[in-house]
């Protein structure tokens, strides 16, 4: 029995469903398709497919032929791999959670039925994605995701920041997937097929090869890895697309918490472990995907640092986070990358939905505006507060076990890019708990500083706020035990565990082979544990203890503090170099004159010389019969002369 | 060896699907003035008969054999050795079953719309269908030249009379733009028949071989006809004229069907015809392309009226469709076949959309909208379905379309295919960017309150949205009418089968 | 006898005075009365030539000319009193409504 089939086609009907009955049946009960639909996928996730592969089976499986053309055949079908196993419970676990804290978020939303749909198509997209057997399939669930982030992002449609956030994540992921549409094309020309299994199975006669590209000849197997990135890179929000991310939090939190942090926009580093054969091959691109992960981890988390909006500084956090997976896949490392993906999942996705239910007590994005709720929420105080240890790498916790791997793989690489992103790496293992905390500790701590509270008059204002209902509280707390207790499966052998979780990733994305001695691995264990807990003291003793230091440290460094705070004006380089010259060349040289002047000119001319040519040639006819008269005895003349000469 | 399969069914089904709807009109013609709504109920049951009575061109299709089947021949005009000589094959046989479709649309949209010269309206819209259909069953060059012409006329008025402000003005650019193409065809087709020693049966004609210099000229002769028709760039000013005057159905015939006829001629006639001729111009024909892809779109960008930018949007959309004919590949003929179908639903879908709102605004102008979602959210989910099929989203028609288009383009030159690619890029920030303007955003005052799409406007769409799904999630149930037919193709084109052989040749060697 | 010849030149002579004055008069009337001129000169090469090769059919011709010149001088004259009417004018010269 394909019982597995369930896993996607649940959430696509629950979808099917609320589409059509969620406006005028279902109304406030629109969530109960969507929550059964997902929860059965996980059901069935948990209870037949995880255990088949962690017996060693590998399901592969066609389930009818999509596209036929000439050579070109290509089929909807399944693989389930441990790589396919590993998503499909990190999307699966996460969107069950996430699916139920939204009954509460979203409730009393005129749009309520509208969102448990898109959510739904969202899992069901998602999963396509990361069952799909071919790379046609996975572009299916990648444009798919895209598209449902585009619908959620721009959920509250009424507002133009939300609408232009929406447009501007779809458009820049079209620029990455401009890339993974060509890399697609040269699969297939290079391997006549679309299919994993095959193209896989033949990776290795195309080592060394090259290949005429627009003129240049480069290596095989780096252009078509290097293409291949650009669609992750657009989708997993790296430098230099990863101006959509930040934007993408107009969307609600439980969307920001599913898609922008614990799945879609790790599809990214699912291409590229999926992908690992091809990019084996190529020491240019995973020297690129690494360098691009580092930068982008390094680059988000000093933004973070800066930024007020309490959704957009786990946005950043998210950004730098990725570049670690892409960081430790770029090193070889894929299984420590796809076990930072794993419990990244866990802990972002806390951290958002915490977020969430601070915003949801306070309505309110902006931290200037919070604090002092440890007293009022303090179920979420809790959660926040073990997220962010996790997620900053504090000993014991999953982001721990998985950080530190990468970390580790990255000094353990012994190559010089490898020290290079592993410098970057232990900078940002300071950074990360700094911002977390910093956020954590301007939210829960010191005095409540809401200017609309205020005015109602101090804690008359203040007891309005309160604890979010359970419907969201027991999501948290589970999710809590998934961000402490997840990463619990790859325990390194150093400390005692099996890294179990890397064994088990070994079929799909190979085993790195690192060298050094414990020795080493303790010290670099040590280096980075120490230096977050370095970022967390200052992060206290900024925000806790010196309060206005910030604030003077910003004033001195100003020009530093601006380029930051303003995220490096990226966005508005690409809006003066890309987007207005576009337009305005849509406007006043297409429009105003190759189409109005030049062409028009050509069409609307001819018919005016010939206009013109006939006004000349119609004075001719002078409307006097005589002239005609003259004319016609002319004419005869002529003709008679002529007959009689030629005779 | 036979070239043909004669017509099977119990009625000549053919004959019957052209000239059903003739009889419509001239029942339309009898009916009394003094009640008009009787115009109305003949031409949407003659529509319906007519698309019924099609329909086993699509389930009785024999798609093994590239041969021209539900044949009829009769001798016409024996002096000249003109034939009344119809059959189909799979290229032509969808474009038949959009006609059809396209026809119920149109009267079904134009229901509220059109309150003046009721009776003339439907007249034309019916004998445009029927004309339409000839023009793509035609076998005889003669047969095929009379309906490439006559449709000119009701289309010439439905733009003229039925149109919006700068109407007159627009028919009369559209009527000579395709004129002057088609005589230029005209000339070709009298040289085709001396030369081939006097007939005019097409497929006689294709078994021939003409010296190359003839081809070439012939080959521009024929190309200019049906880039105009296409349209091609830089020949398609005519088009956002003639789309944003003439009135909705209008729009309609002409995005879904009258466009197609210049790539069907590309298909039919250019590259069986004359095949070193079009082989030795794929270049040019491929820098068009991308040329109409990229620009088509750009221009789209500047666009403030909703049907001008459909129209442009267009452009770009038949610039992949001869992008892919002139990749000369089975992945690109196929999909350059599958992305005229698919053009013909999305964007007769969009002007459909348009023209319903327009019923209830009167205006075009995008800034006049906003916030649409709110007001009209059923409208807003059909609209959103046609936005994501036009720009290529997995899942809908156009992507398999486009696809296919891209990874012939990209065998065949990748240079193109990626320039190519960056018109998806363009393509998805316009389309979103129309869509934002005129469905997202604070409700405009102008269109507070207007009424949601009722029954008949939602009839009028849900077949293209279940066209738009079906061919997304099960384009084999198109592409196989394709596969005999454009083999065929391919191998006339390339006599001894090279191109493709070629390519799956240096496939086996990359892997090895 | 007169010969044939004689018959000839009169017809040309009568035919060439008519289209001068065709040509040449502004009178709307001496115009008229110019093509009847030479519309007889005709009628006389005609039974001229038809009773030199003896076939009648000349003739009836002749008479389907004088049918057709009568019809026209009606016509004609109608128009010229209509014109009249319209314009106080008999002049050819302010005639041009047809001017390109």
């Amino acid at each position: 029995m394909k019982y597995y089939l369930l896993i996607p086609f649940l959430p696509l009907a629950a979808f099917m469903i609320n589409i059509l009955l969620g406006k005028e049946v279902l109304r406030d009960k629109a969530h109960w398709p969507s929550i059964l639909a997902v929860v059965g996928s996980w059901l069935v996730t948990i209870t037949s497919v995880l255990p088949q592969v962690m017996a060693g089976k590998i399901i592969n499986e066609d389930l009818y032929t999509w596209i036929v053309s000439g050579t070109f055949n290509v089929s909807v079908g399944f693989l389930i791999d441990p790589l396919t196993a590993v998503m499909l419970v990190v999307v699966t676990t996460c969107a069950s959670l996430i699916h139920i804290y939204a009954v509460g978020y979203m409730h009393g939303d005129t749009g309520y039925y509208r969102f448990f749909a898109y959510m739904s198509l969202f899992t069901f997209c998602m999963l396509m994605l990361v069952m799909g057997n071919n790379f046609l399939q996975l572009y299916f669930g990648w444009e798919g995701v895209g598209l449902c982030s585009y619908f959620l992002i721009g959920y509250y449609f009424d507002k133009k920041s939300a609408a232009d956030a929406g447009k501007k994540a779809f458009i820049v992921n079209r620029f990455g997937d401009f890339g993974f549409g060509i890399g697609v094309f040269m699969i297939f020309l290079t391997f006549g097929t679309l299919h994993y299994t095959p193209v896989f199975g033949n990776v290795a006669g195309i080592a060394g090869q090259t290949v005429n590209f627009l003129g240049w000849n480069v290596d095989l197997p780096t252009l078509i890895a290097l293409l291949l990135f650009c669609g992750a890179v657009g989708k997993s929000a790296q430098v230099p697309l990863h101006v959509w991310l930040p934007d993408a939090m107009e969307g609600p939190t439980p969307v920001s918490a599913l898609i922008h942090a614990a799945t879609m926009v790790t599809a990214g580093v699912f291409l590229v472990a999926r992908c690992s054969p091809i990019f084996n091959l190529s020491e240019v691109a995973m020297n690129t995907v690494a360098i691009i992960g580092a930068i982008t981890m390094f680059f988000a988390a000093t933004i973070a640092i800066t930024q007020n909006d309490i959704k957009r500084i786990i946005a950043y956090s998210t950004c730098s986070h990725l570049g670690y997976m892409f960081l430790a896949c770029g090193v070889g490392a894929y299984g420590a990358g796809i076990f930072h993906l794993y419990t990244h999942a866990f802990f972002k996705a806390l951290l958002f939905l915490a977020a969430g239910s601070v915003i949801h007590a306070v309505h309110t994005n902006d931290i200037r505006e919070m604090g002092g709720l440890k007293k009022y929420l303090p179920i979420t105080y809790a959660v926040f507060v073990i997220a962010g240890l996790s997620a900053g790498g504090f000993p014991g916790l999953s982001g721990f076990f998985s950080k530190d791997e990468i970390i580790w793989s990255a000094y353990a690489s012994h190559s010089s890019v490898g020290k290079f992103v592993w410098v970057l790496a232990v900078a940002g293992a300071f950074f990360t708990p700094l911002y977390t905390f910093r956020l954590i500790f301007l939210t829960f701590h010191g005095k409540h500083r809401g200017a609309h509270h205020g005015e109602q008059g101090g804690h008359h204002g203040e007891h309005h706020i309160h604890e979010s209902p359970k419907v969201m509280t027991i999501p948290l707390m589970l999710l809590a035990v998934g961000a402490v207790a997840a990463g619990w499966v790859g325990i390194p052998p150093i400390l005692g565990g099996g890294a179990h979780f890397t064994e088990f990733l070994a079929p799909s994305v190979g085993h790195p082979e690192f060298h050094g001695t414990h020795a080493e691995e303790l010290g670099v264990m040590a280096l980075s544990t120490g230096i977050a807990l370095f970022g967390l003291g200052l992060a206290a003793f900024l925000y806790l203890r010196k309060t206005d230091l910030p604030e003077k440290i910003a004033k001195t460094f100003s020009a530093v503090y601006n380029v930051l705070y303003n995220k490096y004006f990226i966005d508005e380089l690409y809006n003066f170099t890309i987007v207005r010259p576009t337009v305005w060349i849509a406007k006043n040289v297409l429009v105003a004159v190759t189409d109005a002047k030049i062409i028009e000119g050509i069409v609307n001319g001819v018919p005016g010389a010939i206009g013109r040519f006939s006004g000349k040639l119609r004075r001719v006819q002078t409307g006097l019969a005589q002239h005609y008269g003259i004319m016609m005895a002319a004419g005869a003349v002529f003709i008679i002369a002529l007959v009689l000469l030629l005779r | 060896m036979e070239q043909v399969i004669m017509n099977q069914l119990s009625y000549p089904i053919l004959s019957t699907v052209i000239f059903l709807p003739v009889l419509g009109a001239v029942l339309i013609l009898l009916s009394r003035r003094s009640w008009e709504p009787s115009a109305k109920w003949i031409a949407l049951g003659t529509s319906i008969a007519t698309f019924f009575l099609s329909l086993p061109l699509f389930l009785n299709f024999d798609k093994s054999t590239h041969k021209m089947q539900f044949a009829e021949r009769f001798s016409w005009i024996p002096e000249w050795n003109i034939n009344y000589f119809l059959g189909v094959d799979g290229i032509s046989v969808l474009f038949i079953l959009l006609s059809t479709l396209t026809a119920i649309l149109c009267v079904l949209i134009s229901w509220e719309s059109i309150k003046m010269k009721v009776k003339e309206f439907y007249i034309s819209i019916l004998l445009t269908t029927a004309f339409m259909i000839g023009v793509f069953c035609s076998l005889d060059f003669f047969l095929f030249y009379l309906f490439w012409e006559a449709m000119l006329i009701p289309m010439f008025l439905i733009i003229g009379v039925w149109g919006g402000p700068n109407r007159i003005y627009a028919a009369i650019k559209f009527f000579l733009y395709t004129l002057v193409g088609s005589v230029l065809m005209l000339v070709g087709i009298i040289v085709l028949y001396l030369y081939a020693g006097r007939t005019f049966d097409i497929l006689e004609l294709m078994t021939k071989n003409y010296p190359y210099t003839m081809q070439m000229w012939l080959f521009w002769a024929f190309f200019a006809a049906f880039a105009v028709k296409v349209p091609m760039w830089p020949v398609h000013t005519w088009l956002p004229d003639a789309h944003t005057e003439a009135p909705t159905a209008g729009s309609v015939i002409l995005a879904a069907v009258l466009i197609k006829m210049g790539a069907y001629g590309f298909l039919r006639f250019s590259l069986p015809l004359f095949p070193e001729a079009a082989k030795a111009m794929t270049p040019v024909m491929l820098v068009l392309s991308v040329i109409g892809i990229i620009y088509g779109a750009v221009i789209c960008l500047g666009q403030t009226d909703l049907k001008r930018l459909i129209a442009y949007s267009s452009v770009s959309h038949m610039g992949f469709v001869t992008l892919g004919i002139f990749a000369l590949n089975s992945q690109g003929l196929e999909g350059g076949i599958l992305q005229m179908l698919n053009h013909g639903i999305v964007t007769g879908a969009l002007f459909l959309s348009v023209g319903i709102v327009y019923d209830r605004t009167h205006t075009r102008q995008i800034a006049d909208y906003g916030g649409l979602a709110s007001v009209m959210p059923v409208y807003a989910a059909f609209f959103m379905v046609f936005t994501l099929s036009a720009i290529g989203l997995p899942a809908t028609n156009g992507f398999v379309g486009e696809f296919l288009i891209l990874l012939g383009a990209f065998a065949a030159n990748k240079l193109i295919g990626v320039l190519a690619c960056t018109g998806i890029i363009i393509g998805a920030a316009y389309m979103l960017w129309l869509y934002q303007r005129v469905f997202f955003l604070e409700i405009n005052n102008k269109i507070a309150g207007l009424p949601d799409m009722n029954v008949r406007e939602t009839i009028t769409l849900l077949p293209m949205l279940i066209l738009v799904i079906w061919i997304g999630v099960y384009p084999n149930a198109f592409l196989s009418f394709m596969h005999a037919s454009v083999q065929h193709l391919l191998d006339r084109v390339n006599s001894g089968g090279m191109q493709e052989a070629s390519i799956a040749k240096t496939l086996m060697e990359v892997v090895r | 006898m007169v010969p044939l010849s004689w018959y000839m030149v009169l017809g040309a002579v009568v035919f060439a005075i008519g289209v001068f004055g065709f040509l040449s008069r502004k009178n709307i009337i001496i115009v008229f009365m110019s093509i009847e001129l030479m519309l007889n000169a005709v009628n006389i090469n005609l039974i001229s030539m038809s009773h030199y090769i003896q076939d009648l059919r000349g003739q009836i011709l002749a008479f389907f000319v004088i049918a057709v010149a009568a019809a026209e001088a009606a016509i004609g004259l109608a128009i010229v009193i209509a014109l009249f009417r319209n314009k106080a004018t008999a002049h050819v010269d302010e005639v041009k409504e047809m001017q390109g």
